[in-house]
């Protein structure tokens, strides 16, 4: 295998975190960064003709390729894995930006117990509360070590909301329920299409606090302090599986990209699919010495590095930690090992499917445009006599619809699904009902993990990684504790129709939910109990750092990307204050 | 290369531009004028093409509620997409081994690729086109369990909505039918407007909005 020349730093994956590393490192060192990308190159200027709904929201052109590589799936250990043959319930990018190119922008950040959530759960309500079969965690880091660099990611995107905690000072309009902020949002709410302002406004009346959802499309223009310039969103609903065609999405090649092109120590290789860490014994614990990777060539070779930083999305750096041999994988019988376990996704359904008498216009909206009420997330409200521990939000969006994926939904009177009294249903509906919608914690279990597959492998012949998930009574309780609460504001808003949820059964593989999946390489303030430490550093291979989601030791109710964003600032900190003086484990 | 088949329609039977009465009735006024139009096939051969617009045409049927899938041309839309990369698998997991008879929670796990399914199940639709509408539905409800009805149906679907460079559509047609503009560049002035009242800008399509004649559907890709 032909070996490169060497660099000092080595990044796999080009999404948010590997281009938000590759940016700070390279605009405060002099450090040579190689950025290995699989993808293809990409910039905003090439979404000028993509406002095709068949291709990119049905055909998938941003995403990973499932001919190439997949998941595998099962309920439980009992069943024999099968592959996700095409995309499922999340939707892993590819190309440079990664899934922050298809991303709809919503910026929540999570409350601040998620971060404490064994130590806070304990302590408010036992230890016996917590499922039987529970691997809750702490995260080694807590929100108030977050808050300035949330903020900082706040500003790189200009993120348009209403802050409802300034500095422990409860702001009505805002959501009162977050944790406190250093600053108000860098630009004001975004516009609220129909759908979401009627919600806003019968949420008040039922004496809820809903605020404008935190949105990386621009309410106005704006300028971050790397003299990044962006427009203010059009509202033209093409967010979610679309890049922004205008540049008001923020998404790592607008943001992040112009700044490493100005820097000739960065340089981005795309169609480099990286299949190993390589690494070695070194004292105690391990070295990586660089990444092999198969280039555009189609060619095997060696890319030695000083510094690795795996930052592909989720489930990959899992499985690139399970290829390379580095930690032991879990084994959920013993409950040895750490790499793989933690797995969690995200509780999202539509818990009130509503029909109105007056058309929405629903076309038109952004994909982080909504109306949020925290009023049950977290432990915002007391569980102490409830079934369930957690919560997470309801939500009005307007993302603005397009026919060929939101087509068909008719109230459930109407049985047909074909022919002239389903298209009549269905053309009346089609501008006349939307959905409440909620989005909730999913805590992280024993039984819920990931290994490699026995069976089924990659195009290179690397095996698949093999996710093994299922709800548990705690996310399904939660459902049907939230789903009147969701009829009851569908009514408030004047709803003629409302098909509630029917109920959170088996995980369902292959119905979209949300790419929102956590876990398999998982932070904490222990190598017993975690594969990185609070600066994303694995414990055993110093010179190795991991980036991305794969750290959340469990879903926190709101979406990740502020928080891994947050949590790259920090480590990025620690890498050029401490670990370039002094390569060596930060905690 | 077997012999190019073509499918034959009547000129005024395809797009058009929708107008409404008071009671909300769709008239279409047919844009097309002469007698036929012959659309050379990528996939289908003439009589299969003529089963799929049948029973297309059942899913999504004309009628007073207004056009259906004869005149967004979905059977071409169909055609289409079975020709190109969606119809051959190219971006499925298609590494063994395949499972037939797995709990519909794992998905599709079979073999066949849409244009086997779809060529399969029409062998044994010959003829449907010739029957009478209710022998239609009676049949289509016999196979409507089946994966090739519900492929069938999603198709069906895509080709009343698709841009119309994609095959279906024809003149906008369905989203004239449902008030979608299509790929509307910018919303901003409207977007907190029109509370509780229809809005709907006239569509046009992305070559349209783009100006762009070379923006190239996915089914045209090697």
């Amino acid at each position: 295998m032909k070996t490169l020349p060497p660099v000092d730093v080595v990044i796999i994956g080009g999404g948010w975190t590997g281009l938000l590393m590759a940016k700070e490192l390279g605009t405060r060192t002099s450090l040579s960064i190689a950025v290995l990308e699989r993808g293809k190159p990409r910039e905003t200027a090439d979404y000028s003709a993509t406002m095709d709904e068949l291709d990119y929201a049905i055909r998938l052109h941003m995403m990973q390729d499932p001919a190439q590589e997949t998941v595998t799936f099962r309920h439980n250990p009992t069943q024999r894995a099968l592959p996700l043959r095409d995309h499922g319930s999340f939707l892993p990018g590819t190309g440079v930006g990664g899934a922050g190119e298809h991303w709809n922008g919503q910026f929540p950040r999570f409350l601040p117990d998620c971060f404490e959530l064994l130590s806070k759960t304990t302590e408010r309500y036992g230890a016996k509360r917590l499922p039987a079969d529970h691997a809750i965690e702490d995260w080694g880091v807590t929100y108030d070590e977050l808050e300035p660099h949330y903020t900082r990611a706040e500003v790189l995107l200009g993120i348009s909301g209403k802050a409802g905690n300034i500095r422990g000072k409860k702001i009505e309009g805002g959501n009162i329920f977050e944790g406190w902020r250093s600053a108000e949002y860098p630009t004001p709410p975004i516009k609220m299409p129909y759908f979401s302002a009627m919600y806003r406004d019968a949420a008040k009346t039922l004496g809820y606090h809903p605020y404008p959802y935190p949105a990386a499309t621009l309410s106005e223009p704006y300028t971050n302090p790397d003299g990044i310039s962006r427009t203010a969103c059009f509202y033209c609903g093409f967010c979610d599986r679309f890049g922004c065609m205008v540049g008001a999405k923020g998404q790592p090649t607008n943001v992040l990209l112009p700044v490493i092109q100005t820097r000739k120590s960065v340089s981005i290789r795309t169609a480099s699919w990286v299949r190993r860490i390589v690494h070695e014994k070194a004292g105690s614990g391990h070295k990586a010495r660089g990444v092999t990777y198969v280039d555009a060539t189609g060619e095997e070779v060696f890319q030695p590095a000083e510094l690795v930083f795996l930052a592909t999305w989720t489930l990959n750096n899992t499985r690139l930690l399970l290829l390379s041999g580095i930690g032991e994988p879990y084994n959920s019988e013993t409950g040895k090992g750490m790499v793989g376990r933690n797995l969690t996704h995200q509780v999202c359904f539509p818990g009130a499917i509503t029909f109105f008498e007056k058309p929405l216009n629903r076309f038109m909206g952004s994909g982080a445009a909504g109306m949020c009420v925290s009023d049950f997330d977290g432990d915002s409200f007391d569980h102490s006599e409830l079934p369930f521990l957690r919560g997470g939000n309801l939500l009005a969006y307007s993302f603005g619809y397009k026919p060929m994926t939101s087509f068909g939904v008719v109230p459930q009177t109407v049985k047909a699904r074909w022919g002239s009294e389903w298209k009549k249903a269905a053309i009346d509906a089609y501008d006349r009902t939307a959905s409440v919608v909620f989005i909730g914690e999913h805590l992280a279990y024993k039984g819920n993990y990931m290994d490699l597959d026995p069976t089924y492998k990659d195009h290179l012949g690397d095996p698949l990684l093999r996710l093994t998930i299922d709800w548990r009574d705690n996310e399904r309780k939660m459902a049907k504790f939230v789903t009147p609460k969701a009829v009851e504001l569908a009514r408030a808003m004047g709803a003629k129709d409302i098909t509630p949820f029917s109920g959170l059964g088996s995980y369902d593989a292959t119905r979209y939910q949300t790419t929102h999946v956590q876990g398999g390489t998982i932070m904490g303030s222990s190598p017993e109990r975690s594969v990185l430490n609070p600066y994303l550093q694995h414990w055993q291979t110093p010179n190795l750092f991991v980036l991305g989601a794969s750290a959340f030791p469990q879903n926190a109710s709101a979406n990740p990307t502020p928080t891994l964003l947050a949590l790259a600032y920090r480590a990025v900190d620690a890498i050029v204050d401490r670990y370039l003086k002094n390569p060596a484990a930060l905690a | 290369m077997r012999r190019r088949d073509f499918l034959t329609l009547s000129a005024a039977s395809i797009g058009g531009a929708l107008v409404y009465s008071l009671d909300r009735k769709a008239f279409r006024l047919s844009a097309q004028a002469g007698p036929s139009i012959r659309i050379p096939l990528r996939f289908f051969s003439e009589a299969e093409a003529l089963i799929v617009a049948a029973a297309a045409s059942r899913i999504f049927p004309s009628d007073e509620m207004g056009p259906g899938a004869q005149e967004a041309g979905v059977a071409i839309y169909i055609d289409r997409q079975l020709a190109g990369p969606w119809g051959r698998d190219r971006h499925r997991y298609t590494q063994e081994p395949f499972d037939e008879g797995v709990p519909p929670e794992f998905g599709y796990q079979g073999k066949a690729n849409p244009q086997q399914i779809y060529r399969s199940a029409l062998k044994d639709l010959k003829g449907f086109d010739r029957l009478a509408p209710a022998e239609q539905d009676q049949k289509l409800r016999q196979i409507e369990s089946t994966l090739f009805f519900s492929l069938l149906r999603r198709n069906t679907i895509e080709g009343m909505f698709c841009d119309p460079m994609h095959g279906g559509n024809v003149d906008m047609i369905g989203w004239q039918l449902i008030g979608f503009p299509g790929p509307r560049m910018s919303n901003y002035a409207d977007v907190d407007k029109h509370y509780g009242e229809a809005f709907r800008p006239k569509p046009a399509s992305l070559r349209q909005v783009t100006g762009d004649n070379n923006v190239r559907p996915s089914e045209d890709e090697a």
